[in-house]
């Protein structure tokens, strides 16, 4: 009898601490959510750059050229156009340049959008170094608006000699969940 | 009340009868029972699920369903066979053999072991009701995103999406509280005597897979519940407009759904050494080599899952670390298939049902344990991701290895369970029959695979049909036969030559001491180990 009942608490006593188990493990889906972001940014895999880049110290190495490509992509609801003004530039790693890329509003409200860039080669994401993007905050478009959209920016000197191109693509959000 | 006047009185079966007996039971050998009859029943419906699927494929074209539908039928498919057939298998054979196993009265917490159970069929009702529903025109019916959820989809879907959240909310509670009464059951409520490494094999390889759970199902509710939060509560985890990130679901998913492969299988690990050595008649060989293999399986789990989705853009070194840790699981499996093979070597083979499965099994599990590491191979897996190769070779794995050992657990545990001995004829013929359509429906596959058949869709190019007619053929020779399974079971039940306490000539164990079927109450003294 007393034996029964002690293996009961025993029994308990183990079953609790094993929901602390449970409990950990729940923290550590939870958890890994932001040590996913800090593991992206801190590496720079996944293409994971948004941060701005300092302008201090930029030395140009006028020997290699690289081309820098640019796509662009309106993701569904949000009713805009966006592209870039030209579809590539050639730049020397550590030369500043300035690229636009153009938004228009097709439908008759003020909307606000989010781009979100990614760039491949993965491996080349953090020699990406932006300046001044639009993709730093929402952006607003009134109806029927059409905004040039600046994009200032470099290839650092660091870029691996064996990276010819840099893609740079584009993805516009609607900033604002449509309810449905 | 002494607990042997208790003993006494509990034969008289002091239990509420008919559908309350089921309803409230806290006995570890009905609640067994419950999870088994209900894993048969929703593997005939996973069944039925994929056979739909397969006359579809059997010409190209569009026949007999819309894509949309058929992409509910793959999910759903998955998710019932694993979830809802496969685990409550391994689930119920633990609460039937472990206590007879180790000389336990009963598992260690009866009460959340009720619940355990009753958790699966809501679990089970929210994951198919959207079928029903959209008949009567509401939603557009169930999951549609396969079973792995994947972002931005799942984000996108129906209320099929929302009913397989709150399934899998349910499932993993009813899964975590099983695991959690299995780690207490093996860990306070062995015989005196039986210390840790004199526990049967089926122990082990549970004690490992309830860790696995424990450690990983939470990791899933949580991916799922931010998935519901992104879709209905404005949080943006998966989701790229607000910052979030769709690959991010992968990793939380595949965390936990590539331990999720071995708590399948592990309890099958478990207790085929079991029945090998029975029908060799020899002792288990490497008893503490399989113990370390199953201890370094279940940690090396959970450290591969990125092997999942190798194309997704990783970084090499990435790559190469998810590669190499793949691969460095075949060192511990391949000490578990030589004990294997080591235990029935130069034994008193006998080919009753059981072993014809246990063997069959080997050689199929083989199969699909080696065309696993042709897609752990970062560079091969380039050209097979998503194709049909991967197809065959988690049948291999799930329905040859998980689904075949339960059979053969089932055909070895049978007449213990209920007194009587089944139908040699029809086991064999089941045996036969399975094992070679079996092969017959995913060999074609793996061509297929290699050919460039993607899988998850249902509509193909003209050069795939021959072998997709072949592969439909035989899924339904696969099918059908598995109602010989059922009938032989539910004769078996009814009826039948009555069985001997031992059952099989060379069994070992603890269980084998009881008399067939055992009594309601058992060991309620417990038996002393030497």
């Amino acid at each position: 009898m007393n034996s029964n009942e002690k293996r009961q608490q025993d029994n308990k006593k183990l079953g609790l601490k094993l929901l602390w188990i449970v409990g950990a493990a729940l923290l550590f889906g939870f958890a890994l959510v932001p040590l996913y972001n800090v593991l992206c940014t801190v590496t720079g895999l996944n293409g994971k750059t948004n941060a701005t880049a300092d302008v201090t110290s930029n030395k140009v190495d006028v020997t290699r050229w690289v081309t820098v490509e640019f796509t662009s992509n309106v993701m569904p609801g949000l009713g805009w156009n966006f592209y870039p003004e030209q579809p590539s530039v050639r730049v020397h790693p550590g030369q500043i340049e300035t690229v636009n890329f153009v938004a228009k509003n097709n439908t008759n409200e003020t909307v606000a959008g989010q781009a979100v860039p990614s760039v491949s080669p993965g491996l080349a994401s953090p020699y990406f170094k932006k300046i001044e993007c639009f993709c730093f905050k929402r952006q607003e478009l009134k109806a029927g608006e059409t905004k040039l959209m600046p994009l200032r920016f470099y290839v650092s000197t660091d870029l691996p000699n064996d990276v010819k191109a840099v893609t740079l693509s584009y993805a516009f959000y609607n900033a604002v969940k449509p309810a449905n | 009340m002494s607990s042997t006047t208790a003993a006494h009185h509990d034969e008289h079966h002091d239990h509420p009868t008919g559908i309350m007996r089921w309803l409230t039971t806290t006995n570890h050998k009905d609640i067994g029972t419950l999870y088994l009859t209900f894993s048969l029943i929703m593997f005939l419906v996973g069944g039925a699920m994929i056979l739909a699927v397969r006359a579809e494929l059997f010409q190209p074209g569009l026949q007999l369903m819309k894509p949309e539908f058929y992409n509910q039928l793959i999910g759903v498919h998955a998710l019932v066979m694993i979830f809802a057939a496969l685990m409550p298998a391994a689930t119920g054979f633990a609460n039937w053999m472990l206590p007879l196993q180790i000389g336990a009265p009963d598992m260690a917490l009866p009460r959340l072991n009720n619940w355990g159970f009753w958790l699966l069929p809501p679990a089970a009702i929210l994951l198919t009701l959207p079928f029903t529903l959209a008949l009567f025109g509401i939603g557009d019916g169930a999951i549609a995103t396969g079973w792995t959820f994947y972002t931005p989809l799942s984000i996108q879907g129906g209320i099929g999406v929302d009913f397989a959240i709150f399934s899998v909310h349910l499932l993993g509670i009813s899964s975590v509280l099983g695991s959690i009464n299995v780690i207490v059951t093996i860990l306070n409520m062995r015989a005196p005597g039986m210390t840790l490494m004199k526990m049967p094999m089926f122990a082990w390889g549970w004690l490992v897979t309830a860790f696995l759970l424990i450690a990983t199902i939470p990791v899933l509710a949580g991916a799922v519940t931010m998935l519901l939060t992104d879709r209905h509560f404005g949080t943006h985890f998966f989701d790229a407009a607000g910052g979030g990130d769709p690959i991010l679901f992968q990793h939380l998913f595949w965390f936990f759904g590539h331990p999720e492969v071995y708590i399948v299988l592990l309890p099958v690990w478990g207790f085929m050494p079991q029945i090998l050595q029975t029908f060799s008649r020899k002792p288990m060989y490497g008893y503490k080599a399989q113990v370390v293999s199953l201890w370094a399986i279940g940690a090396l789990a959970l450290v591969v899952w990125a092997h999942h989705f190798f194309t997704v853009g990783m970084p090499v070194p990435a790559l190469l670390y998810f590669m190499y840790s793949t691969m460095a699981i075949s060192l511990p499996l391949a000490v578990l298939f030589f004990c294997w093979i080591a235990t029935i070597w130069k034994g008193s083979l006998s080919f009753e049902t059981p072993m014809l499965f246990a063997t069959g099994w080997i050689v199929l599990f083989g199969i699909g344990g080696l065309t696993g590491l042709v897609l752990a191979d970062v560079a091969a897996d380039a050209q097979y991701h998503h194709s049909y190769f991967v197809v065959a070779h988690f049948h291999y794995t799930l329905f040859a290895g998980g689904m075949m050992g339960v059979m053969s657990g089932v055909y070895y545990w049978l007449p213990k369970m209920t007194g009587h001995m089944f139908s040699e004829r029809l086991g064999k013929l089941h045996f036969w029959l399975t094992a070679i359509s079996f092969n017959l429906t995913f060999i074609p596959q793996f061509f297929l695979g290699l050919a460039g058949m993607p899988r998850r869709i249902p509509d193909y190019a003209l050069q795939f049909t021959e072998f997709n007619m072949i592969s439909t053929v035989a899924a339904f020779v696969l099918g059908f036969s598995q109602l010989i399974f059922v009938y032989n079971i539910v004769s078996c039940v009814r009826g039948g030559k009555k069985a001997t306490d031992r059952v099989w000539e060379g069994a070992e164990g603890l269980e084998w001491t009881l008399p067939s079927p055992p009594p309601y109450h058992s060991f309620t003294e417990q038996p002393i180990v030497k």
